[in-house]
């Protein structure tokens, strides 16, 4: 099978407009009669469920938490990004989609990553419309700032809580289309399978958390915002819902994962303190705009920081990236905190452990100056660690955060089935190996706002669909397969609890597929994969019923996932034998440690089709062609 | 400095929202002081579990303050002791050894229980459903700079919205009024330029179904602004009540 990204003919500026002219439209009378499933609520999910219901499509969105506004994108603390060259510093749409294409280290797609930058100025307007409060001038203009390491202040900002506010922007006009009875939630539902009925996604079954009901639900489209799976690490800045099992599921009924491998691993997290750690904290890259990285220079020394003199300090990046010095991308700065920590020269007790040091930027700006940006993020470090960021410099160690891996989908954001949509950081699209700080947020809005509106208009005008029900025996068929999954998870009966299980997991990834990876770790790591995933079905321990509210069974049915789809994540580090973003293996680096690509034989979309359980499943490449940019070593030096 | 505890916890349970629920005891040993409240009742549920007894359950999801999912009533007080601090974010190192906890969750009519410490706050959607938003349709925006807001007010406006829908005023109120999270939504639209043409339908239709959904009256008791862990300021509710009367006024003229 050849993957056809279907990306429109022509000139890259022009790709987008000539492509929506292209669409075949949908009658407005008949919108009315074409039932969408969205599942999920977050940026993405929220947006599409929202602009889809006010095209006149009748909307059906799901989401696990106990209301839509919850979602995981609530999270996001730095900023949106987008083109509008307020600052007239030199920005453009050509320049956000030249850092997004080299940022991402040559991996995503030109024809997509432009359109994400073109319409990135339209996000800005739409959610000023909404009423988010963005930051301002005194002038009553917006502010903006310069974040992860971009060259130009782009990022629109709402204090630390940008993915808040526009998650209850999109929330908002989803809330509004509630009360129109243009959509209808379901709230605490958690997708566990989709159908597909002669090669198109006709619907999914969910679980009603609360009742342990299995429901199906059939619609003409089914449009998958379901976030990322950073959770297969145990240990990340991700909301504890967060999981692979609804990809995963759509996966296993032929849908195409692309780069698995390529996960992202934040460099200013709080360190972890202790096993019985449930997940990490981030602290907003933003802070790298005025603290200092650095280590002792001599490996095992414990003097507490104020006591090492500076000349005894080693400002690690600064020195090795002159140019960018503490900006440089998530990768490299992750990479680098790791390199100092195995060398002995970590902080803190475990060793894990970097200093990101403000003492300089208070002394040049004054505390006030210090405390007005980074007000917020000083209280929480604090709140969480007890330790005061004024007076000692911050601890901060690279944490799983984002993937930029999930289902492939072409230039309509279709994946391979027909009808099954994918958005947000559940596709693969537009960052590559490696994704820029607020570019998410600007990627998850962009699609459901301004992407999915036009070509899921496309799909449902240019395709005959037979009418079904929930009858037909499709929806039958995965309802026995979950109620049968269901039903082994709860009889398995073992000794060990779900989460340590999961633990482990995450210990063997974050060993084996973390920062840095190589070919002999990568196969110990599937092998010990296999065997945990054997002693989960045979050991683990998950209390209570299925027709109960249960916490424990939820949690039991995404780690099972979890646990074979590390495997594919793993394969996929196996299979691609260059450098790049985030993927680093180690036998592919320059004299200086940094990621090598491979141009020639790895320029490439890897997309894996799932063939059994006992089979290895099938790759097939999408060649990535660059006609508007040189292919570049990045350098941050 | 980390040091490992011992508690006793009294916790509420209840196997569904029709059922009888009571307090169990629980003895959790060796809690670090550096655990946050949730990773705490974690390691209570793990032996819960391993014990074969029905873990707690709880609502949570990010552990860091910001989705509004936790929250408890931890000795008499919604989200703790410590103030403009949620449950996730509370840590052991403010409980001493040998302390007795009881936990318990959010009481309102409006709020029923669905099982141990999670409840139903699907009302809260069903407040903003009636009219906390701009009806704006995505694609017909002007350009995000043509209307300045001064910064003054793009501040208040993001003050009132930085609510997180927990509830934990609702659980805080003598009466379990709604009044701070609804005027909260009600400020932040009526602060803005961009909210003031519909302001006077929101503040009726949104009040008006806060009373339906049975959310009590206001008396002007303040617990709700002490106990958020927002700090959402009850100047939100005064600018309520003006919105209201301001409404009423309009609504009469018609
Ligand atoms: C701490 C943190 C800070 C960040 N800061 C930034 C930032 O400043 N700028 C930026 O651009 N990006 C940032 N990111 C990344 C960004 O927030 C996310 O990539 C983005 O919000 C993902 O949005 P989404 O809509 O794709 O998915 P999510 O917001 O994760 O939403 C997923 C939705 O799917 C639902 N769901 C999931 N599985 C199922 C299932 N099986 N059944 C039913 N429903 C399901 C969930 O309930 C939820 O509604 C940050 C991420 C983190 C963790
Ligand atoms: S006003 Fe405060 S206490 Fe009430 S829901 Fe909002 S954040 Fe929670
Ligand atoms: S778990 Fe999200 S606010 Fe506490």
């Amino acid at each position: 099978m050849q993957l056809d990204a279907k990306i429109p003919s022509g000139p890259l500026a022009e790709k987008w407009d000539k492509h929506r002219f292209e669409l075949k439209l949908v009658n407005p009378a008949n919108k009315r009669k074409y039932n969408i499933i969205v599942v999920g609520t977050g940026l993405a999910g929220g947006s599409a469920a929202a602009s889809l219901a006010e095209l006149g499509y009748y909307v059906k969105n799901f989401c696990i938490q106990d209301s839509p506004r919850r979602a995981h994108s609530i999270a996001a603390q730095g900023g949106i990004n987008a083109a509008k060259n307020y600052q007239n510093d030199g920005d453009s749409i050509w320049r956000l989609f030249y850092d997004t294409i080299k940022g991402g280290d040559f991996r995503a797609r030109e024809a997509n990553v432009y359109r994400l930058a073109q319409v990135s100025n339209n996000i800005i307007d739409h959610c000023v419309a909404q009423g988010i409060p963005f930051a301002r001038e005194y002038g009553g203009l917006l502010a903006n700032r310069s974040f992860g390491g971009a060259q130009v202040s782009r990022t629109f900002y709402a204090r630390g809580q940008t993915g808040q506010q526009l998650l209850l922007g999109a929330y908002s006009s989803l809330m509004r289309q509630v009360a129109a009875g243009q959509v209808t939630m379901f709230p605490r539902r958690e997708m566990l399978d989709i159908v597909v009925i002669n090669g198109q996604a006709r619907g999914i079954v969910v679980r009603n958390l609360i009742t342990g009901e299995i429901e199906s639900h059939a619609a003409d489209a089914v449009v998958l915002c379901t976030g990322g799976y950073a959770n297969v690490f145990y240990l990340s800045t991700n909301a504890m819902a967060s999981n692979v099992s609804a990809t995963f599921r759509a996966y296993k009924k032929g849908a195409f994962f692309a780069n698995p491998c390529y996960t992202q691993i934040h460099p200013t997290c709080i360190p972890v303190h202790g096993t019985y750690q449930s997940k990490l904290t981030l602290m907003s890259e933003s802070l790298r705009n005025d603290g200092r990285v650095w280590v002792p220079k001599i490996p095992g020394d414990k003097r507490p920081p104020n006591q090492i003199p500076e000349s005894e300090r080693d400002y690690y990046l600064e020195e090795k990236y002159p140019s960018f010095g503490n900006l440089v991308p998530r990768d490299v700065a992750s990479r680098n905190a790791k390199a100092q920590c195995d060398m002995g020269k970590g902080v803190e007790e475990t060793g894990f452990a970097v200093y990101l040091d403000f003492a300089d930027a208070i002394k040049r700006d004054g505390k006030e100056v210090i405390e007005q940006k980074y007000g917020n993020l000083f209280q929480m470090y604090e709140k969480i660690t007890a330790s005061n960021p004024y007076e000692e410099p911050m601890v901060i160690f690279p944490a799983s955060h984002y993937v930029m891996g999930g289902l492939w989908v072409d230039y309509n954001l279709m994946s391979n089935l027909d009808g099954l949509f994918v958005m947000g950081e559940a596709n693969f699209s537009d960052h590559g190996a490696n994704r820029l700080g607020a570019s998410a947020l600007m990627q998850g809005l962009a699609d459901g706002y301004f992407v999915i509106p036009y070509t899921i208009g496309g799909y449902l005008a240019g395709t005959d669909r037979p009418e079904i029900t929930t009858d037909h025996p499709a929806f039958k068929e995965a309802t026995h397969y979950v109620t049968e999954r269901t039903r082994k998870l709860l009889s398995i009966n073992g000794k060990r609890t779900v989460d340590d299980i999961h633990r482990q997991l995450g210990q063997i990834l974050w060993e084996y597929c973390g920062m840095s990876r190589n070919d002999e770790g990568l196969l110990k790591a599937r092998k010990l994969i296999q065997e945990l995933r054997e002693e989960f079905w045979k050991n683990a321990m998950v209390p209570g019923s299925s027709e109960d509210f249960n916490q424990s069974l939820e949690r039991a049915g995404r780690v099972a996932d979890f646990l074979e789809f590390a495997e594919l994540l793993v394969i996929d580090a196996f299979e691609r034998k260059e450098s790049c973003g985030g993927h680093f293996n180690e036998a592919y680096q320059t004299e200086e440690h940094e990621a090598r690509r491979d141009d020639e034989n790895f320029c490439h979309v890897a997309a894996w089709e799932y063939k059994g359980d006992d089979k290895d499943p099938e790759l097939y490449k999408e060649s990535l062609v660059f006609e508007n940019v040189t292919l570049t070593q990045r350098s941050y030096k | 400095m980390t040091k490992n505890i011992n508690i006793t916890l009294k916790v509420w349970r209840q196997k569904g929202p029709n059922v009888k629920g009571g307090f169990e005891t629980y003895h959790a040993t060796n809690i670090s002081t550096d655990m946050s409240f949730l990773e705490m009742v974690d390691v209570v549920n793990e032996q819960l579990t391993l014990d074969g007894k029905d873990p707690i359950a709880f609502d949570h999801d990010c552990r860091e303050g910001i989705c509004g999912m936790c929250g408890a009533v931890i000795n008499g007080r919604s989200h703790g002791p410590e103030k403009g601090t949620t449950l996730c974010q509370l840590h052991m190192r403010h409980f001493s050894n040998g302390d007795t906890i009881v936990i318990e969750p959010w009481r309102a009519k409006a709020f029923p229980i669905v099982k141990d410490l999670v409840v139903d706050r699907s009302a809260f959607d069903q407040i903003i459903l009636a009219g906390g938003y701009i009806s704006v349709n995505t694609g017909g925006a002007p350009d995000a700079n043509s209307i300045p807001i001064a910064q003054e007010i793009a501040e208040l406006a993001m003050d009132a919205a930085a609510c997180i829908g927990c509830g934990a005023c609702v659980a805080a109120c003598p009466n379990a009024s709604a009044m701070l999270f609804t005027g909260a939504k009600i400020s932040q639209l009526a602060l803005l330029p961009q909210g003031k043409p519909e302001a006077a339908n929101r503040a009726l239709a949104m009040v008006n179904k806060m009373d339906e959904l049975c959310f009590g009256n206001c008396s002007n008791e303040r617990e709700c602004e002490a106990e958020c862990p927002k700090e959402i300021s009850i100047s939100n509710i005064a600018r309520l009540n003006r919105e209201f009367v301001k409404a009423g006024l309009v609504s009469v003229v018609k």
